[in-house]
């Protein structure tokens, strides 16, 4: 099972420099795991002292935010892209 | 480990760069000489974890994501600001450019800011307000919003990075202004718009060449694009990767309305709510006055307005969260639709440690806002300033208001943009003949509607 991971500048340094990662799971949280094995150091960056996902992080998994799904529990299929972007201003 | 490492090394090579940067700083030109002759130009910092990072085209902490603020040293200035330099500066929000993050002495200015503050008479009155204030910011220059005083100070720092493109993601007004100062200060441009905006907002971005990508998506769609967009181009995004600059220009809307209550800040603010980035920025710049001492300091009380179609920072509100469920926008207010509000988690605070409040509006009251400032203050509005007005409206009925205090309530965009909204709503012009007894025969049929408008029951 293989799932896209898009990964923003901020944390290309931790993905030598691959804007893209292929990883696995099941889940968002089971995916957490799969990219700390493949980049070390990234799920401190993604997650607090509790293992929760920082507030100013946003996961979409194939372009919808995962607040409209099921969060971390949010169930993931091969072939799916899951894309990490931080929260940004505007209007 | 080895990579938390170099990133630690980083942010301490970038500390000594800030004190550098200091140190380098050109003295100004002549016309600004007054305010100061160096930089109070600090470093970026992060607004959670106070990392600091070099003064680039960067927002993102890259410890934990927080969004990234510039931070200033003002005792560093050598001569003091005072109330006398910053009135013999430009008519313009370059009269405040000590408190704004560029350096140079040349900031593209093309007379953003300094608009009216009105001292409202007939809606006060007819809320029952004793000291309504209207911060008129849709006469704005260039584009009839406050979105030209971020442009012009995200773009001179664009110029600054040296940055040769620059684009945003934008709900009309931000693209209208992008657009504009961009092509006055010789930059490229690329903007990205929901495809579903208003047509005065589309056109007032056309008509000044920039490429635009009328996106299938609603804002928050459009924003995420953009972000996946902003570094592969080398493109400045004004509300992304120049954002910590971009949003500072904001607090020119805190510095004009102490100065031009004559050195004094108010007791209450009513402002939009979009991505919570304006409200906050109110905030910093009148604590900003306040340490530099050229305001008594008070605790000013702000007040937010959200359309009930996205409202998602008045439900965190009413809620006690400190944090938002992002929603899906659905409400004519679209300048101010957006569903996943980065900034919200600060404007909450702002609201609850000033004992402010924030609300939210229908469509239908939005629409009734528009014309009740047009109708009692002869200001047309956008519906952003319409959610504005019918909040105010709102927090006076409920009693959020104390009539004896100096609101300023803040009005950011210019009806003529959303002219869609109101359609359906205001009167027909009466079509005559060019003959008398036709003009006298429409004027008695208008007074007659005019009769049935206040008559409670038909005649």
């Amino acid at each position: 099972m293989s799932i896209t991971v898009l990964i923003p500048t901020p944390l290309q340094k931790l993905t030598q420099n691959q804007a893209t990662v292929e990883c696995n799971g099941s889940s968002i949280a089971e995916l957490l795991d799969s990219l700390e094995q493949n980049c070390p150091g990234i799920k401190d960056r993604l997650c607090d002292e509790q293992g929760e996902l920082r507030r100013f992080v946003n996961f979409y998994v194939n372009n919808e935010d995962i607040r409209f799904l099921d969060g971390k529990k949010t169930a993931l299929q091969d072939g799916d892209e899951v894309s990490i972007i931080p929260a940004i201003a505007g209007g | 480990m080895v990579n938390l490492r170099v990133s630690i090394e980083r942010i301490k090579q970038t500390d000594c760069c800030g004190r550098v940067l200091i140190e380098v700083a050109k003295p100004m030109t002549q016309t600004l000489t007054n305010q100061s002759l160096r930089s109070a130009l600090k470093a970026l910092k992060c607004k959670e974890c106070g990392a600091e990072y070099e003064l680039q085209a960067t927002h993102v902490c890259e410890f934990c994501f927080g969004p990234l603020e510039v931070s200033y040293d003002f005792s560093q200035l050598s001569h003091p600001i005072t109330r006398e330099s910053i009135a013999a500066g430009p008519h313009s929000i370059w009269r405040y450019r000590a408190f704004l993050p560029v350096e140079t002495d040349t900031p593209i200015d093309v007379g953003t800011g300094m608009t009216p503050l009105v001292k409202s008479h007939r809606l006060a009155r007819q809320l029952g307000l004793k000291h309504l204030y209207i911060k008129n910011d849709a006469v704005n220059m260039p584009t009839l919003s406050f979105k030209d005083r971020v442009v012009s100070v995200a773009l001179t720092r664009a110029q600054e990075l040296g940055f040769s493109t620059v684009s945003c993601a934008s709900t009309g007004n931000l693209a209208n202004s992008t657009a504009a100062i961009a092509t006055r200060a010789g930059l490229d441009c690329c903007v990205f718009i929901p495809a579903d905006l208003e047509a005065g907002k589309v056109m007032g971005t056309l008509i000044y060449g920039p490429t635009v990508m009328a996106v299938q998506g609603n804002y928050d769609q459009v924003n995420r694009l953009c972000s996946e967009v902003a570094n592969t181009h080398g493109w400045g995004f004004v509300n992304i990767n120049l954002r910590p600059y971009y949003s500072e220009g904001s607090k020119t809307l805190g510095y004009e309305v102490a100065e031009q209550l004559g050195w004094e800040l108010p007791d209450h603010i009513v402002a939009p709510l979009a991505s919570g980035s304006l409200f906050t920025k109110i905030y910093k710049g009148f604590r900003e006055f306040v340490e530099v001492g050229l305001v008594a300091d008070k605790t000013v009380r702000f007040s937010g307005a959200q359309a009930e179609g996205c409202s998602p920072i008045a439900q965190a509100y009413r809620e006690g969260r400190d944090f938002i469920t992002p929603v899906k926008p659905n409400t004519i207010a679209k300048s101010i639709a957006i569903g996943n509000p980065a900034d919200a988690v600060y404007a909450l605070d702002v609201a609850r440690k000033t004992n402010g409040q924030i609300e939210s509006v229908t469509d239908a009251e939005i629409v009734e806002g528009i014309q009740l400032l047009a109708e009692t203050e002869g200001i047309f509005t956008e519906t952003a300033g319409g959610t504005t007005v019918a909040v105010l409206k709102k927090l006076v009925e409920t009693g959020k208001i104390d009539p004896e205090e100096k609101t300023v309530v803040y009005i950011t965009g210019n009806g003529l943009k959303t002219q869609e909204a109101v359609q359906g709503y205001v009167g027909q012009p009466l079509t005559i003949e060019p003959k008398l007894g036709s003009f006298e025969r429409a004027l008695e049929r208008s007074r007659t509607l005019d009769r049935l408008d206040w008559q409670p029951v038909l005649v």
